[in-house]
């Protein structure tokens, strides 16, 4: 099961070799950012709904099993077929096996990182089912062949002029022309016709109300509720973790959703679905993969409060400068990395270390998630299960030698100083990560002992 | 044991303790033609176009100068009935691909965020809002409430098989955070705000 682990360090010096990109990446979602604080500056009781929201979501982990069987109750009575899946897998063959039924091997599919964290489109590919992904950016990233770097701007690593390649490859526009409108109208021609013509259609699930049985999909294309109202048949999947207890409650996520993620006021569509329509078939795959046990782990069940607006990631000055895909995991940022090691601690060994620990993520989080305390005691537990890279053990294990035994430490900052003031090509080198995008400090003449020694004594 | 028991009992010996519910903040209440303004404000910082009328005859005028060239107008509004076609509902959706202009009765506006509230029996088949190249929507004045949560308190009890807030044109971002209008659904989306006063105080 575990594959060898992959290292953001490496993934992000890959991203980091194109300097200009990644100053355009880190201004681009910092301009995001930006336009979060404007938002959020207008509504003067900003704090209150964060802490409400928070509160709402503390409610919902203590309650979490009466919630949903009370949503099934509901969902059933309104005519939806509900599913659990116990993990990605059986998810995979909920779907599969609902296309197969309706005999159907083609299919749209909103957006949904549930079913990016599950693999559900190279598990379907793989049985012979068509996925198309309707939302621009998502397009975007499966004509290019790659995951989405970002949860809300999933091809924000994209130049207009590489997207503008891959249309006239896959689409047929013309060669060269990289005009965002014009690229969209393509894009909009190209994905009503597969509107039109797919029978199944799959939405996320951005909420979902115990006490009614419904679900509120939030998209600004308006790409899930053209899938589900022209689809005979609509499948919405969400992780037991989307649950709020009543209706009213949206008042306070839908407030704080755009907001945190885009700067906007709200989404152009927060679609209610409660009802299949006359003749349609809804289904509702409600799915744990790892979940229960993240709710079981004190320090980290808040994680699951998030709703994915992704301003930790657009804060985050490790992410905006390593990009999305240095993360290797399907919700990238600060908050994928405190999602990623509960669900395969080796393979994600790597995620809480990239970071700063700088707590910009938790500021800006508008359901209080603590992340970059997180991020911290996710390291603690990965070095003391023996996850930690090789390198990071041992330097660490020196480390504590040298500040353990002061006669060492002296020598230590001695031979320190004296390589950088003779002998600099022995630090300032590609074997150093410190000195890569950096220079080594000038070191001073002596350490603040000697110094001390010489000024105070006597 | 089935997933679904499987998933019950984990989340039954892993959840924490009972935490209450908090108490949910109220919006600041605000005259009408005070949530219209600011209703108004936003709707159009986000892409989308107000207009003060007395009536559905400005409405009909206004949307015959907007979309001079349009050949399948649809409505539900009775008073458009010279202007519009009024399908039944029953059609199959896929009928309304050609859809130009659509014009729908929605519930109320939200003056925060310039969203509409809009249910599945004011919108002749769900796909019509979605499907159609251009979409107004038409609310009382006195139908704007201050926030999302005046609005919550508007609906919760309601009965729906669907409803939606539409806040503006279809959109996206997606390319290089250029914004582009009309991403699959409507291109243009315009508000009418039905306000008595609204010939004299001069919007139009």
């Amino acid at each position: 099961m575990h594959e060898k682990t992959k290292d953001h360090a490496a993934l992000a010096d890959q991203f980091n070799k194109d300097e200009p990109r990644v100053d355009w990446h880190d201004e681009t979602l910092w301009w995001v950012r930006q336009k979060r604080d404007k938002a959020a500056h207008q509504v003067p009781d900003w704090e209150v709904l964060r802490n409400t929201a928070s509160g709402i979501k503390d409610n919902v982990l203590s309650n979490l099993g009466a919630y949903l069987e009370k949503f099934e109750e509901q969902a059933r009575n309104n005519g939806v077929t509900v599913h659990w899946a116990a993990d990605a897998t059986e998810h995979n063959q909920i779907i599969h096996s609902l296309l197969q039924r309706h005999g159907v091997d083609k299919m749209v599919k909103s957006k949904s990182m549930l079913t990016e964290e599950c693999h559900l489109n190279e598990y379907l590919k793989e049985q012979g089912i068509e996925v198309i992904d309707t939302d621009l950016g998502e397009r975007v990233v499966q004509l290019a062949g790659e995951p989405p770097s970002h949860i809300v701007l999933p091809c924000i690593h994209k130049k207009k002029e590489e997207i503008g390649e891959i249309f006239h490859e896959h689409l047929g526009t013309p060669a060269g022309n990289a005009d965002p409108q014009f690229l969209t109208h393509a894009a909009r021609l190209h994905l009503r016709e597969k509107f039109l013509t797919r029978r199944v259609a799959l939405t996320g699930v951005n909420f979902a109300i115990a006490q009614t049985g419904e679900f509120v999909v939030c998209t600004n294309e308006g790409n899930a509720d053209m899938g589900a109202h022209l689809a005979d048949v609509h499948i919405a999947c969400m992780g037991i973790e989307k649950i709020i207890p009543e209706r009213k409650h949206l008042g306070v996520f839908l407030r704080l959703l755009t907001r945190s993620a885009t700067g906007q006021p709200i989404t152009t569509y927060s679609s209610h679905f409660r009802k299949p329509r006359a003749g349609q078939e809804m289904h509702i795959v409600i799915v744990d993969n790892g979940r229960s046990i993240q709710l079981g782990r004190k320090d980290f069940r808040n994680s699951l409060k998030c709703i994915r607006c992704a301003a930790c990631m657009n804060t985050c000055p490790v992410y905006r400068r390593s990009g999305g895909h240095s993360y290797h995991t399907a919700v990238a940022g600060p908050i994928g990395s405190i999602l990623a090691p509960n669900l395969d601690m080796k393979k994600y060994a790597d995620l809480p270390f990239a970071s700063t620990l700088c707590g910009s993520c938790s500021n800006v989080c508008p359901v209080k998630i603590d992340i970059h305390e997180q991020l911290y005691k996710w390291r603690q537990v990965i070095v003391q299960e023996g996850n930690a890279p090789v390198a990071k053990t041992a330097a660490m294990q020196a480390m504590d030698f040298v500040l353990s035994h002061p006669s060492v430490y002296r020598t230590a900052g001695k031979t320190g100083r004296w390589f950088l003031h003779n002998a600099p090509f022995t630090v300032n080198n590609g074997l150093n990560a410190w000195y890569k995008q950096r220079d080594m400090p000038a070191a001073p003449q002596k350490s603040f002992g000697e110094w001390y020694k010489k000024n105070r004594k006597g | 044991m089935s997933s679904r028991e499987k998933i019950l009992s984990a989340i039954r010996s892993s959840q924490p303790a009972f935490r209450e519910l908090p108490a949910l903040p109220t919006g600041q209440p605000a005259a009408p033609q005070e949530l219209a303004e600011r209703f108004s404000k936003v709707l159009e910082a986000i892409g989308g176009a107000v207009y003060f009328v007395p009536g559905f005859d400005a409405v009909a005028k206004i949307l015959k100068e907007l979309h001079p060239g349009a050949k399948r107008i649809v409505s539900d509004c009775p008073e458009l009935a010279a202007l519009a076609e009024r399908p039944s509902g029953e059609e199959d959706p896929h009928s309304f691909e050609d859809i130009d202009v659509t014009v729908l009765r929605a519930q109320f506006g939200v003056a925060e965020n310039g969203a509409c509230w809009i249910t599945e029996e004011r919108m002749i088949e769900r796909a019509v809002p979605f499907i159609c190249q251009h979409l107004a929507l038409v609310i009382d004045k006195k139908d704007i409430v201050p926030s999302m949560h005046e609005a919550y308190d508007r609906i919760a009890g309601e009965v729906y098989g669907f409803g939606t807030f539409i806040a503006g044109p279809s959109k996206t971002a997606d390319i290089e955070q250029s914004l582009v209008l009309g991403a699959h659904g409507p291109r243009s989306m315009v508000a009418f705000v039905l306000d008595m006063d609204a010939q004299d105080a001069g919007f139009y």
